[in-house]
């Protein structure tokens, strides 16, 4: 069983799917979303099997494969799991099939577009558990590309600016991130992640850069700098922090619907997993030195996205704005456990906390708001395109059991004890709130208005008098609700029983904390 | 006996199975629905009531009965977050009281739902509530204590905006909603901040609990930000909650409006329960609000503490400041709902400034009489076909006297009537306790200025319900606030409700006046039972003189109230106010509810919807610019290279295609469509790949 290289398997299962979908003539949309699916099941078999196999007790790298590539560069072929990545592997092995499922009316190369998302999901898949730089760079590309095409072919009106936005914005971000990784290959002859990560620590890096970069003429520690903003700009136009985030409500509210529940359950997590995985480890000087205006940021975002979403009239762009606040709270949770202290039980306790709140997070958000863009998907599907916060009023009339599930998972998102929000939320703050109080307490307003304009929400779409127009608007089909019941289901679930969850992450995060306290 | 403690979680399972259940029943599943509901809340009274026997029995020397189970959530870090069950007298009281009143409204509300057609999923909802309000009474852990208080916020939500189709009630629901969440992210700060400090969230844990001597010690020693003792900003932040949910100033503007759900559930949810848990919260966390570190015991006198000195100065306010406006509403409902905000003042004014007895014993009386009177008014509503509107009514006292008999039960027990009437003692209760608190006499004269008022805006409902003289059947103007989406058409008699809706009534006036026997000067037994010495209680006349004092103070307020008032408007027309036509600008205020609402929208929301604009425009047209810009440098940039390419270096590139053309030639002749020159190619292929494979891995 430990034998079978696992994680390679389930990265080629859907690049099968994609090559099987690119080789088959054109049968219509039915066929094709069928293979989707079938791979999709496939690959959430495997993360299942990954999950069931993988000793949640156990903080160390699980299911390691590890060949040589490109040995004069230091590339390696070098995929392994651990809590953080198992997570997020999990995450967009249940996305993809969930998305694919909420999928239709493709009426243009649906071969193509299930292929790509397919192709999405391998490229997922495999930035979350490449290792080495080289390799994991690859497929953090790979998974643009289906997106920008995604965008770019069936998107809504201003779909190619949109497309070109995101496109250039991340693109320009990735940029940034190669050439500040060069230099630090430069300086220590490696890709390897958790390497890079243990020279860093040890203050191997630091020497590197300043023997072997010293023709630059900055420091090491300016020079540190430099290279900590290239990377931060790739991860930070990804998850996106402001002001980097101009391109997401455009591309959130032009993408179809269905590629959207990606682009924010799975793809903004890649964002908040670079921090994690590659950022904080390698470059935790530079971090802590900023850490005061980076701090800012996460409230600023978590504060004027939530106050931006109130503004909004289209559903999807209101949405959009609430993912980038419900993102800027992982990222309140990241920051304030870099924060220095004694390193004392208490407060490791409380950096625990937060850590374990982000990554919680992350899961939830990634469900709720997939979920919510999916449930939105069926609006439109309804309308004929419609998605205005004033386009509908009284639906839970004539379609309660639409009502009902929209109305949970937007609960959920508002972080309602008992769905699944609430708990990463409390262990966010809880860790945040003692660590960097100011920021914490004005980041609570964001909890407030992300009340607010999800309820105005209901007020407007399901309350009130049903509007005319809407009367035979059709509730939930038996075949939707089998796709929405199972996500609605789970955050129920995660809701009552967060240790599911929990049991995956807590020694990694433990090993994490433990690695950056100083 | 004590191992009920263990199983008390079976008292909110128990709706909490109803709800589930109902959640999958069809529409038409009445019967069922409304059985597994008014079953389940009945099961839980009774296994409240054991729970109650057994906290009857104190240890000698040990204080009250405290029952902990606790048990691990999840882990998290190297320790694990760990909730718990939690029977004392506090729990095991409002445990019988929530139950016992929420069965006798879940009855109740099968007559008054009868006609609506959601009436399943009605009781699907009030299933859930009592499930929630029922988990935070026996949490042992603050945490799950706010989860259960975030739930019955959600289900006060849905049933505010029972009537969603009416966009009055999904408007009141969202600002239900939301106004409480203000008080509440105090509230979630409170709970993180305490988390930190003292490493858990168990109330009582062997010693090791939040609230018990060691942790609060820490705390008191402890100073923040202004020189604040930490256990004086941790109760602030936590008093916020109770604030948003109590419906105190400056967040009572939700609570009215939340009449626009049905009656009965402003008579469980926004009268007798749930927005009582705030001053639950703050009598739970007492300890930690009084510094505790020793047992209050048999005192009646809160401790002076910054922490008790604001809940009792927000008390007092919003005990004369809803009364004032009570004076002045004309929706029956309305009346009832300033009542109750006067109300809960006096109850966090009682917690201030007498403790968790004084507190709590008002908090439980009030539940009665106060269900008693919403559904007494739900009654009135039913009878006279879905009018609100008190000067539109009159006459009630003869057409509907089984409702007029209770609800005058009801009524003087608000007022105060003296003697026998659980309202009187209660309200004594606090009274004195104010009167002798020593930082300040004006709580206690506010106090007794909101008496006077109370009197005098029930004597006037009552005397416009059920003495005035019968108005006209048909009005100019349709009432207002219709409580139901199909009124039937004015114009026919009122009539007495059904027995389904009376009985309740009956149960309700009975317990009423039952209570007031628990807690006279004569036999003291509430501060017995929650202090836990039951065993030292005599009865025996135990009044001094200021208690004596101040029931005459009392009395004398409650004759004041009711004799100006009955003068006022029993000797007037109806056409007209008599104490608006006295006083019209004041009354004009208080009718506008003191403009409260529209200060807001002037304010808070003015500038709410100001900054988001601005973000959005922001985000729109400065970040925007930026990236256009940005464009517009590439897109230049772009232009240069291509000069570049078409000039100058296509010119090698057409030089480099010429070779290529060449190539291409060559590969079409390899194209040649035979096979066996295909093998060849294959064959000389597979031999170099072994050779390549074989070099490759020597090294």
């Amino acid at each position: 069983m430990n034998n079978l290289p696992l994680i390679t398997l389930l990265t080629l299962t859907p690049l099968v799917g994609a090559l099987l979908l690119a080789l088959t003539g054109d049968r219509g949309e039915r066929p094709a979303k069928g293979v989707a699916l079938g791979f999709g099941f496939l690959a959430l078999l495997e993360a299942l099997l990954l999950v069931t196999g993988f000793d949640g007790k156990s903080a160390s790298l699980q299911f390691v494969e590890r060949h040589a590539w490109i040995p004069s560069l230091g590339v390696e072929y070098f995929v392994a799991v651990d809590g953080l990545s198992i997570l997020l592997v999990l995450l967009s092995a249940l996305l993809v099939p969930f998305a694919v499922a909420v999928s239709g009316g493709v009426s243009d190369r649906p071969r193509t577009f299930y292929a790509l998302m397919l192709l999405l999901q391998a490229g997922l898949f495999g930035a979350f558990t490449a290792l080495n730089f080289f390799h994991w760079f690859i497929f953090w590309e790979i998974s643009l590309v289906p997106a920008y095409f995604l965008i770019k072919l069936w998107g809504g009106p201003a779909r190619r600016s949109a497309a070109t936005q995101f496109f250039i914005y991340t693109f320009v971000g990735s940029v940034a991130m190669l050439l500040a990784m060069q230099a630090v290959f430069l300086a220590t002859g490696t890709f390897d992640l958790p390497k890079l990560a243990e020279l860093a620590r040890s203050g191997e890096l630091a020497r590197g850069l300043e023997t072997k970069l010293n023709w630059t003429g900055l420091s090491a520690s300016a020079l540190g700098t430099v290279l900590f903003v290239g990377v931060f700009l790739g991860f930070a136009v990804k998850v996106p922090l402001m002001p980097f985030h101009t391109w997401l409500p455009a591309t959130y509210a032009e993408a179809p619907s269905s590629v959207t529940m990606l682009l924010t359950g799975a793809m903004s997590k890649m964002g908040v997993y670079g921090f994690l995985r590659i950022l904080a480890p390698i470059f935790p000087g530079p971090l802590r030195d900023l850490l005061g205006p980076l701090m800012a940021l996460a409230v600023l975002t978590i504060v004027a996205s939530a106050f931006a979403a109130f503004a909004q009239k289209d559903l999807k762009r209101m949405l959009a704005y609430s993912s980038i606040n419900h993102l800027g709270l992982c990222l309140l949770g990241l920051f304030a456990a870099m924060q220095p202290t004694a390193n004392t039980a208490t407060w490791q306790t409380e950096k625990v906390a937060a850590l374990n709140g982000v990554l919680l997070q992350m899961f939830n958000h990634g469900l709720t708001a997939a979920a919510l863009f999916g449930f939105v998907a069926l609006l439109e599907r309804r309308s004929g395109g419609l998605r205005g916060l004033d386009d509908f009023g009284g639906l839970r009339k004539v379609a309660p059991v639409f009502a009902g599930l929209m109305g949970i998972s937007l609960f959920a998102s508002l972080g309602l004890p008992g769905l699944n929000g609430f708990i990463g939320e409390f262990l966010i703050f809880k860790g945040a709130f003692p660590l960097a109080p100011f920021a914490a307490a004005l980041s609570t307003l964001g909890l407030l208005l992300t009340a607010i304009f999800l309820l105005t929400l209901i007020q407007r779409v399901f309350a009130g008098p049903l509007n005319e127009r809407w009367k035979n608007f059709p509730d939930l089909t038996r075949g939707e609700l089998l796709v929405f019941a199972p996500a609605v289901a789970l955050m129920f679930v995660l809701g009552v029983a967060p240790q599911l969850v929990v049991r995956l992450i807590n020694p990694t995060v433990i090993e994490a904390v433990n690695r950056l306290g100083i | 006996m004590k191992g009920i403690v263990n199983q008390l979680w079976l008292i909110p399972a128990l709706p909490l199975l109803a709800a589930g259940l109902i959640a999958l029943m069809k529409r038409p599943q009445r019967k069922p629905a409304a059985a597994l509901a008014i079953g389940s809340m009945a099961l839980a009274f009774l296994v409240s009531c054991v729970a109650f026997v057994a906290t009857l029995q104190p240890e000698t020397g040990k204080g009250a009965v405290q029952l902990t189970h606790n048990f691990v959530w999840f882990d998290l870090g190297g320790s694990a977050l760990r909730l718990g069950w939690l029977l004392d007298p506090l729990t095991a009281g409002m445990l019988v009281m929530v139950t016992f009143v929420g069965s006798l409204i879940f009855i109740f509300s099968t007559g008054y739902m009868a006609d609506d057609e959601n009436f399943t999923r009605f009781f699907g909802f009030l299933a859930l509530f009592a499930a929630a309000m029922l988990g935070l009474l026996i949490a042992n852990n603050l945490l799950f204590l706010f989860m259960c208080w975030e739930l019955v916020g959600l289900a006060s939500y849905l049933l505010i905006g029972f009537w969603f189709h009416k966009p009055s009630a999904a408007a009141a629901a969202k600002k239900a909603f939301i106004t409480t969440r203000i008080g509440d992210l105090g509230f979630f700060l409170g709970i993180v901040w305490l988390y930190h400090e003292t490493g858990t969230l168990l109330f009582y844990d062997n010693g090791a609990g939040c609230l018990e001597q060691g942790a609060i010690a820490k705390l008191v020693a402890q100073t923040t930000v202004g020189g604040m003792a930490v256990s004086t900003a941790i109760s602030l932040l936590l008093f916020c909650g109770a604030v948003g949910k109590s419906g105190q100033v400056p967040l009572h503007v939700w609570l009215p409006d939340a009449m626009e759900g049905p009656t009965p559930v402003s008579a469980l949810i926004h009268a007798a329960t749930m927005v009582a848990a705030g001053v639950f919260l703050v009598a739970r966390v007492f300890p930690l609000m009084g510094n505790l570190t020793a047992d209050l015991g048999a005192d009646t006198h809160a401790p002076h503490t910054m922490a008790l000195t604001v809940v009792t100065w927000v008390g007092a306010i919003t005990a004369v400041f809803a009364a004032l406006i009570a004076v002045a509403q004309n929706d029956i409902k309305r009346i009832l709902a300033y009542s109750t905000v006067s109300q809960l003042g006096y109850m966090m004014l009682g917690l201030g400034v007498g403790g968790p007895a004084v507190g709590m014993f008002h908090l439980l009386a009030h539940a009665f009489f106060k269900a008693l009177l919403f559904l007494g008014a739900g009654s009135v509503i039913h009878g006279c076909h879905h009018e609100q509107d008190i000067r539109h009514m009159g006459g009630l006292r003869k057409l509907m006297p089984l409702t007029f008999a209770t609800y005058a039960v009801g009524m003087m027990a608000l007022a105060g009537f003296p003697l026998v009437f659980s309202g009187f003692w209660s309200k004594d209760e606090v009274l004195h306790a104010a009167m002798i608190w020593s930082p300040s006499k004006l709580p206690f004269l506010l106090a007794l200025f909101g008496a006077v008022l109370t009197s005098f805006y029930m004597t006037r409902q009552m005397w416009y319900v059920f003495f005035a003289p019968r108005a006209e059947a048909e009005h100019a103007e349709p009432a207002a606030h219709h409580d139901d989406p199909h009124a039937q058409g004015h114009g026919h008699e009122p009539h007495e409700s059904p027995r389904v809706m009376t009985m309740p009534l009956a149960i309700l006036a009975v317990a009423t006046v039952l209570l007031s026997l628990f807690a006279t000067p004569v036999w003291p037994w509430f501060h017995a039972y929650l202090g836990g010495h039951l065993d030292h209680l005599h009865v025996g006349w135990s009044a001094d003189s200021a208690a004596l004092l101040t029931m005459l103070f009392s009395v004398v307020a409650v004759a004041v109230g009711v004799g100006v008032s009955w003068r006022l408007y029993s000797r007037s027309s109806t056409a007209t106010d008599a104490l608006g036509s006295r006083i019209p600008k004041l009354f004009m205020a208080l009718e506008g509810r003191l403009h409260v609402d529209e200060f807001y929208a002037a304010t808070v929301f003015r500038l709410n919807a100001a900054v988001a604009t601005l973000s959005d425009w922001f985000d729109r047209f400065v970040w925007g610019s930026v990236v256009e810009l940005t464009a517009l440098i590439a897109k230049g940039l772009a232009f240069v290279s291509r000069s570049v390419d078409e000039q100058g270096i296509n010119f090698g590139f057409d030089a480099g295609c010429q070779t290529t053309r060449g190539a291409g030639w060559l590969a079409s002749k390899l194209q040649n469509g035979q096979t066996q020159c295909y093998l060849r190619i294959l064959g000389t292929g597979v031999v170099v790949l072994i050779v390549a494979l074989a070099w490759m891995g020597k090294n």
